[in-house]
């Protein structure tokens, strides 16, 4: 019986789904325990479901959705690779999934040795001497560095101003500038979508306190520039952000630290496979330079002989940003991860990624334009500029793909593609699999110059069609009323 | 390579329409002198069963305790097999944000139902779609607060959990917000000091109901000075507690922000955990992180959404309510499926148990000699016990016997070197309190 009922509408008075023991002395003597000016007037009005029904609720939804191991899922500047199993027995394990964070340190050795290892991990996979993991996403890893810049910066003398950044990044950049004190200075990429190091030469002043970069950056191409742009930020007192996003292009390619870069952060939920989980949780880590250690977030792991601890006894330190150390149960995938695939299997990773990506690209570029024709990394940006001129706009090529078990591709960004079409296959896919989007794509292509209507009236076969976000947005229909 | 499908024949093929000779040309625009030459320095791959030995071995190291008395924010309540068997299926986990609705309905249905149970458990309007954590949530509230109000002083009492403190600190140091203390008299926010230090240059004021040590504080007092100052109400509240105690809506706050962590979801170390955020709807276009909201398709079958994205980075970028992008969705999930379980009489119970186990086990403890309960305070499912010894010792001596006593207080609270903090949750049979106390009894006539 599908329907599309929330499960208040299938609530019945006095059923249960729980197995409680019920209390000793009974409720209303336990309710005297505290005082009544304390205690709610009435019980919470929460669902009544018994366990068969509830699971069945919860399953149908569930089958609502578009995930990674149903289907393609080419979201650009996600990386949504195959999520490993084992990473997920790893993470299950008793001894990690139910240890409370404040157990003394000799009751946690398992524990921190983890943390410890996968930060040393990170950091040589990157090329920095230290890495930390409490960040719990790509945006929170933003924040942190960026106080660690800030930091810096005030030890030096002059805490500066402003963060340059490319009108190509991501969102969370300049958000995550703006939450850090700093003032955003955004600059313009060249015609190619890159950085010029002319440029920044003169956009670089004393009021400067670094520069975030994305590399590959978003629309999946190196920054051939780099070396010469990180001198120039150097040499005007400034230190470089690289955000990681797109690390999975790097691995065993490249090391952010060799580029001049003093800070790179890591999508462990990317490029590390951990799962997204429908939005989250993810988790972050920051790669960072010898300058930047006494500045760390506590409490950092450490190690003493054959022990480890968690040293709180940093006076530099920006302080906590976790209510404990991260997102550990993730800490543990990406962990089961690395150690999986080795340093070899990491660059099969890069290498496929790469691969997947430049095939994609070279099979599309006649149908939908490519703004920027040269090898890629892990991904590359389309434009849907062609199929708007015959009428159906990038995000009706979206909807449509739908109908063909295709996840959309990331869309509208980065901003500075008309009609972005941000496409990531990851390594994780087979040829086959690439071939069939291709046929896909150009398949839509010829709808939409036969019957531009039909492709804008898509999708047809999702459990739902196109909705209505401006009744959304006026209704605001977000907390269910009998 | 278990986790890559092309061949050598495939790669074959591919360069070729690539129009290259081998992989590594495609990596040729990067600089020649950056590319590396050796492999990382990585530990070789290790086989699956080899894998699963050594995190076997890994997570073997980690001593867990039988019975344990230790919360401070994280607490040890049941989790029903249920939760982690729909929350694992790979439709939940391995999707991601609801970019494409049509293809997200199960993802945004359930955001929708978290919204609604966390809107019911505290009496607020508006419930967001998760935070990373109950300190992010409680940053991010004085965060709204302050631009709302356009003042910049945070009040916030010293019986607030001290690492969300420390992570509000840290995370606003680069914003122009001052950060009040309040002191405390007894385990309770001093009210007299906090009528005296709100005036109209303040924010908001935050305030936990139960606080840190367990103890139910006055909070309509501190709720009238705070509006009468016209600043915000905030107020810190474990979900769990509100089965049985007075909403934060009842209380009159504008803002409510918690751990949800007890809601289905296992300790693991501390993390993943679940932000809690719900406010009055007057603040739903300032409210940080996703939002799903109910509407109707083409044919107008009802089907959800993500509403007011121009709140959100993606679209406002550095006039963003918060850069929060990826959140904890699998987490809410899960206390989603555990709050349509638990249900309107199971949150009740659960509270009422560990209520019930908590007094059991404080009144056992006050009658030790040499043990006490800190003050007469009511309190809810954690308290306070003064030791005759260091607590530090306390909780050594009891981890010998299997037992997890609970937090040294002197850790966050100079000169509380004898006080221990004590959590006791419905997964606390009275077996389990009897023999903690047996311990205690044991130790100071030793
Ligand atoms: C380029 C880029 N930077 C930053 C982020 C933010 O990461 P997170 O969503 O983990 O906060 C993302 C992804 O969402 C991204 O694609």
């Amino acid at each position: 019986m599908s329907d599309f009922k929330v499960v208040y509408e299938k609530s019945r008075p006095g059923r249960t789904g729980f197995s409680l023991p019920v209390t000793k002395i009974g409720d209303s003597a336990v309710d005297n325990l505290i005082p009544e000016q304390f205690r709610r007037k009435e019980e919470p009005l929460l669902p009544e479901q018994s366990e068969p029904e509830l699971v069945r609720h919860y399953i149908e939804l569930s089958l609502r959705n578009h995930h990674i191991d149903r289907g393609f899922y080419p979201l650009g500047s996600c990386t949504m690779k195959y999520n490993p199993k084992v990473n997920d027995a790893a993470a299950g394990l008793p001894g990690f999934a139910n240890l409370h964070p404040l157990t003394g340190s000799e009751n946690c050795q398992g524990a921190l040795e983890l943390m410890y290892e996968l930060a040393d991990l990170l950091a040589r996979i990157t090329g920095f001497n230290r890495a930390t993991v409490q960040p719990v996403a790509g945006a929170q890893c933003e924040l942190m560095g960026l106080l660690l810049i800030r930091a810096a910066m005030k030890k030096r003398g002059n805490v500066r101003k402003k963060i340059l950044i490319p009108d190509s990044a991501h969102g969370t950049n300049p958000a995550s500038v703006i939450l850090s004190g700093y003032q955003v200075a955004q600059f313009k990429s060249t015609e190619n979508s890159m950085i010029s190091a002319d440029h920044i030469r003169e956009v670089m002043d004393e009021d400067t306190a670094g520069i975030m970069i994305t590399n590959p950056n978003t629309l999946g191409l190196f920054e051939s520039e780099i070396e010469e742009i990180a001198k120039i930020v150097h040499d005007a007192g400034g230190l470089l952000y690289m955000d990681g996003a797109n690390l999975n292009a790097l691995l065993g390619q490249a090391r952010p630290a060799d580029m001049g870069f003093d800070i790179v952060h890591y999508n462990l939920h990317k490029t590390m496979s951990t799962p997204h989980g429908g939005g989250g949780p993810g988790a972050g880590a920051l790669g960072i330079t010898d300058e930047l250690i006494p500045f760390l977030p506590t409490p950092v792991v450490e190690k003493r002989g054959d022990e480890y601890y968690l040293d709180y006894d940093r006076p530099d330190s920006i302080g906590r940003m976790h209510s404990f150390y991260g997102n550990f149960g993730i800490m543990v995938r990406a962990y089961t991860y690395i150690r999986h695939l080795g340093a070899v299997g990491l660059k099969r990773v890069s290498e496929n990624a790469v691969l997947n990506a430049n095939y994609l690209k070279e099979r599309l570029k006649g149908t939908y334009e490519l703004p920027n024709d040269r090898i890629c990394q892990h991904e590359f940006v389309l434009s849907g500029n062609l199929q708007k001129k015959k009428g159906a706009r990038t995000s009706d090529i979206a909807k449509r793909l739908l109908d063909y078990g295709i996840h959309a591709p990331t869309i509208y960004f980065p901003l500075i593609i008309p009609e972005a079409i941000m496409i990531e296959p990851t390594e994780t896919e087979s040829k086959d699999m690439l071939d069939y989007f291709v046929d896909t794509m150009l398949k839509i292509d010829e709808e939409i110059s036969s019957d531009a209507e039909m492709v804008k009236g898509a999708p047809y076969t999702t459990p739902v069609r196109r909705l209505d976000e401006v009744k959304a947005t006026k209704t605001l229909d977000v907390n269910y009323q009998d | 390579m278990p986790y890559i499908p092309n061949s050598e024949e495939d790669q074959k093929k591919m360069l070729d329409s690539v129009g290259v000779s081998s992989i590594s040309d495609l990596f040729k625009i990067i600089p020649e002198n950056l590319r590396l030459k050796e492999l990382l320095d990585v530990p070789p791959a290790l086989s699956e069963p080899e894998l699963m030995r050594h995190l076997e071995e890994m997570a073997a190291k980690n001593r867990l305790s039988k019975i344990s008395f230790t919360g401070g924010g994280i607490y040890n309540h049941y989790v029903p097999p249920v939760i982690s068997s729909i929350v694992m299926r790979p439709e939940f986990a391995t999707a991601y944000t609801p970019y494409q609705a049509e293809v997200a309905q199960g993802t945004l249905q359930v955001i929708y139902e978290f919204q609604t149970h966390i809107c019911r458990l505290t009496g607020m309007d508006v419930a967001n779609a998760s935070m990373y954590d109950g300190a992010t949530s409680m940053t991010e509230a004085a965060i709204l607060a302050s631009g709302y109000t356009k003042r910049n002083k945070i009040v916030i009492s010293d019986t607030v959990n001290p690492h969300y403190r420390e992570v509000m600190r840290s995370t606003i140091s680069g914003l122009d917000l001052e950060i009040i203390i309040l002191p405390s008299k007894n385990g309770q926010t001093d009210f007299n000091e906090l009528e005296k230090m709100i005036d109209d240059s303040c924010a908001c004021l935050i305030l936990g109901q139960p606080n840190y040590f367990g103890y139910l504080e006055d909070l309509e007092r501190g709720e009238k000075a705070i509006h009468d100052a016209g600043g915000l109400f905030i107020t810190v509240a474990d979900p769990i507690s509100l089965g049985i105690l007075k909403t934060p809506a009842e209380y009159n706050a504008d803002i409510f922000v918690g751990e949800g962590q007890g809601l289905g979801l296992s300790q693991n170390f501390g993390g993943p955990l679940l932000g809690l955020f719900a406010c009055k709807k007057k603040f739903i276009r300032k409210i940080p992180g996703r939002l799903a909201a109910r509407t109707t398709d083409v044919d107008g079958k009802p089907g959800f959404v993500l509403t007011l994205q121009t709140r959100e980075q993606h679209i406002r970028r550095d006039k963003a309510t918060s850069n929060i992008c990826t959140n904890e969705a699998l987490c809410a999930t899960a206390a989603t499926i555990f709050m349509s379980m638990m249900g309107r009489q199971g949150i009740p119970r659960i509270a009422r148990l560990s209520t019930e186990r908590a007094h059991y086990l404080a009144d056992k403890i006050n009658d030790i000699k040499g043990y006490s309960v800190w003050n007469n305070s009511p309190f809810f499912k954690e308290f306070v016990v003064e030791t005759p010894v260091p607590a530090n010792e306390v909780i050594q001596g009891a981890a010998e016997v299997g037992v997890a006593a609970g937090i040294d207080l002197g850790r966050y609270y100079p000169g509380y070197e004898n006080r221990l903090l004590i959590a006791v949750t419905e997964v606390n049979t009275f077996t389990d309190c009897d023999k903690f106390v047996a311990f205690l009894s044991a130790q100071k006539t030793r």
